[in-house]
């Protein structure tokens, strides 16, 4: 049994050094499968990311009457707070609401020093988790014990917007998705084509070794080893390749997204991404050479 | 040790290879089956290796009939066999040392016994200075003479050639009998599958001629006549 595993194995590896040509594409299809997979991984959080601060953006603001104080604004946001479809409420004073219009329009300065005193627009902004919450946040506004404290809730004007932008990122995630998947079966189409043509192209070899006496195992063992060995280049390789490509790039990416690190991120999820290489080499060898050992090699 | 019960090998309707052919071969015996090309010699020796199995009729080796050997133990009854082929059918990506060692390895045998008998076989083909060599580096009659020493270094009990000098020039050919008879004289039983007159009828040896899937004649020390 040793003796069977350790000549399966040599010879295994003799036939990774000996057929230097198919070895190479076998590694080069392979590195290009376990790199996709890993992008599709990396693309995924970038995704997450990019629609996770764009969702950040969306809110819904609740102006009060003019009357109304900040003891009692601050007692409605415990309130709303409770709300479960509610995910974040937040403050804003009128000094803030204030300087904050200036920023944006600074041509109104002179029209606001004149109603210095007068203007009231301390608000509530409320942001939920989905777009379809908000019309559930807007009706309990307008039915709640404080609906005579407000004066204004911008659901209604914002409401196209609102759809739009998570319509918009609806989208984005289903296609990131059905583009990943179609990714991932083209890249496992293609290394499978892989592993089936060298079995294909050994069958002679194959039927001398039958002849010859050998058992099925003592024929797959060597294909399967040589399939491991490749894909453990192809996984140095394919990390190689990600490590210095993302240090690179990471400077240039944090200039667009100025907090998404990449390579951080790559250096702090590195052995997930390992596990999903070697899973992604393993699952790929394993499938691959079952069904071609199983379809060329009958034995 | 090898019977042919009434064998007929069918591939379609129209191609009878081998019609109601019947024969027994014994231990140690010489056997050369001779025929035109497509007259059967080949499908006779695919039906003693369990390449192909007889339409009608049943083949045995020893008491065991061939065509219920289970798949699982086809390995274990093909190693007591040795076969050598005219296109020599050697592992491409082994040198001849490896390729004389895998018909060892297949059966479990030790390292110590690899380094041992592999030198010693390549010795008596005359194989010894090309070790090393892959089979593409080795003439016609170099790669048959390898051949030959994988088919006999397992210590088989029958070695099948198949056209085993069809490739080869007069010199060889001869080079390549001489051999057969030799590991004949050691105790192992040859079934040669040939058309070669001349070697025939210098062998003086034991001949069943085929002709169109039957046997027309079997002697014991049998001429070329077809």
């Amino acid at each position: 049994m040793f003796i069977s595993l350790k000549r399966i194995i040599r010879s295994g590896w003799i036939n990774f050094k000996r057929q230097g040509g198919l070895t190479v594409a076998t590694i080069f299809i392979m590195v290009i499968t376990i790199s996709l997979v890993t992008s599709l991984f990396l693309f995924h959080k970038i995704n997450q990311f990019l629609l996770s601060s764009l969702e950040e953006k969306v809110d819904i603001s609740v102006y009060f009457k003019k009357e109304i104080g900040e003891e009692e604004i601050l007692k409605i946001k415990d309130e709303i707070a409770q709300i479960p479809e509610v995910k974040g409420v937040e403050y804003v004073s009128n000094e803030e609401a204030i300087k904050k219009l200036l920023e944006r329009h600074p041509e109104l300065i002179e029209s606001i020093k004149e109603t210095e005193g007068v203007l009231k627009i301390a608000s509530l902004n409320i942001r939920a988790g989905q777009a379809s919450q908000y019309l559930a946040i807007a009706n309990f506004l307008e039915n709640a014990s404080f609906k005579d404290l407000i004066a204004k809730v911008d659901y209604y004007q914002r409401k196209p917007v609102i759809e739009k932008i998570f319509s918009i990122t609806k989208t984005v995630s289903q296609v990131g998705i059905s583009l990943s998947i179609i990714l991932a079966l083209v890249a496992i189409l293609i290394s499978f084509n892989q592993v089936r043509m060298a079995i294909y192209n050994s069958r002679e070899e194959i039927s001398i070794q039958r002849l010859v006496g050998a058992s099925n195992w003592f024929i797959r063992g060597p294909f399967l080893i040589q399939g491991i060995i490749s894909g453990f280049f192809a996984l140095i390789l394919t990390l190689l390749i990600f490590t210095l490509t993302l240090y690179f790039l990471s400077p240039k990416i944090e200039f667009l997204f100025p907090d998404f690190k990449i390579f951080d991120y790559f250096t702090g999820n590195f052995f997930i991404i390992l596990l999903i290489q070697i899973i992604t080499g393993v699952v790929l060898i394993g499938i691959s050479e079952i069904v071609a050992i199983r379809k060329y090699l009958k034995i | 040790m090898i019977r042919f019960q009434n064998v007929t090998k069918t591939y379609s309707p129209s191609t009878e290879a081998l019609k109601n052919v019947s024969f027994e071969v014994k231990k140690n015996e010489f056997v050369s089956i001779v025929g035109k090309s497509g007259a059967g010699k080949t499908t006779l020796l695919k039906l003693l290796l369990v390449e192909e199995k007889p339409t009608q009729g049943r083949i045995f080796f020893d008491s065991q009939e061939l065509s219920k050997i289970k798949k699982s133990k086809l390995p274990n009854f093909r190693r007591r066999i040795g076969a050598v082929f005219q296109d020599y059918k050697l592992l491409p990506l082994k040198t001849a040392y490896e390729n004389i060692a895998y018909a060892l390895e297949v059966i479990g045998a030790t390292d110590f016994q690899i380094s041992r008998d592999v030198p010693e076989v390549l010795g008596i083909v005359g194989l010894a200075d090309k070790a090393c060599n892959f089979p593409v580096e080795l003439s016609g009659g170099e790669r048959q003479r390898l051949a030959i020493a994988r088919a006999l270094v397992h210590r088989p009990e029958v070695i099948l050639a198949d056209e085993p000098t069809g490739n080869l020039d007069p010199y060889h050919t001869s080079d390549i009998i001489q051999l057969l008879l030799r590991i004949n004289e050691l105790g192992t039983t040859i079934i040669l599958a040939t058309h070669n007159k001349e070697i025939i009828n210098k062998l003086g040896k034991r001949v069943i001629s085929l002709e169109n899937g039957e046997v027309i004649r079997d002697e014991e020390r049998g001429r070329f006549i077809l």
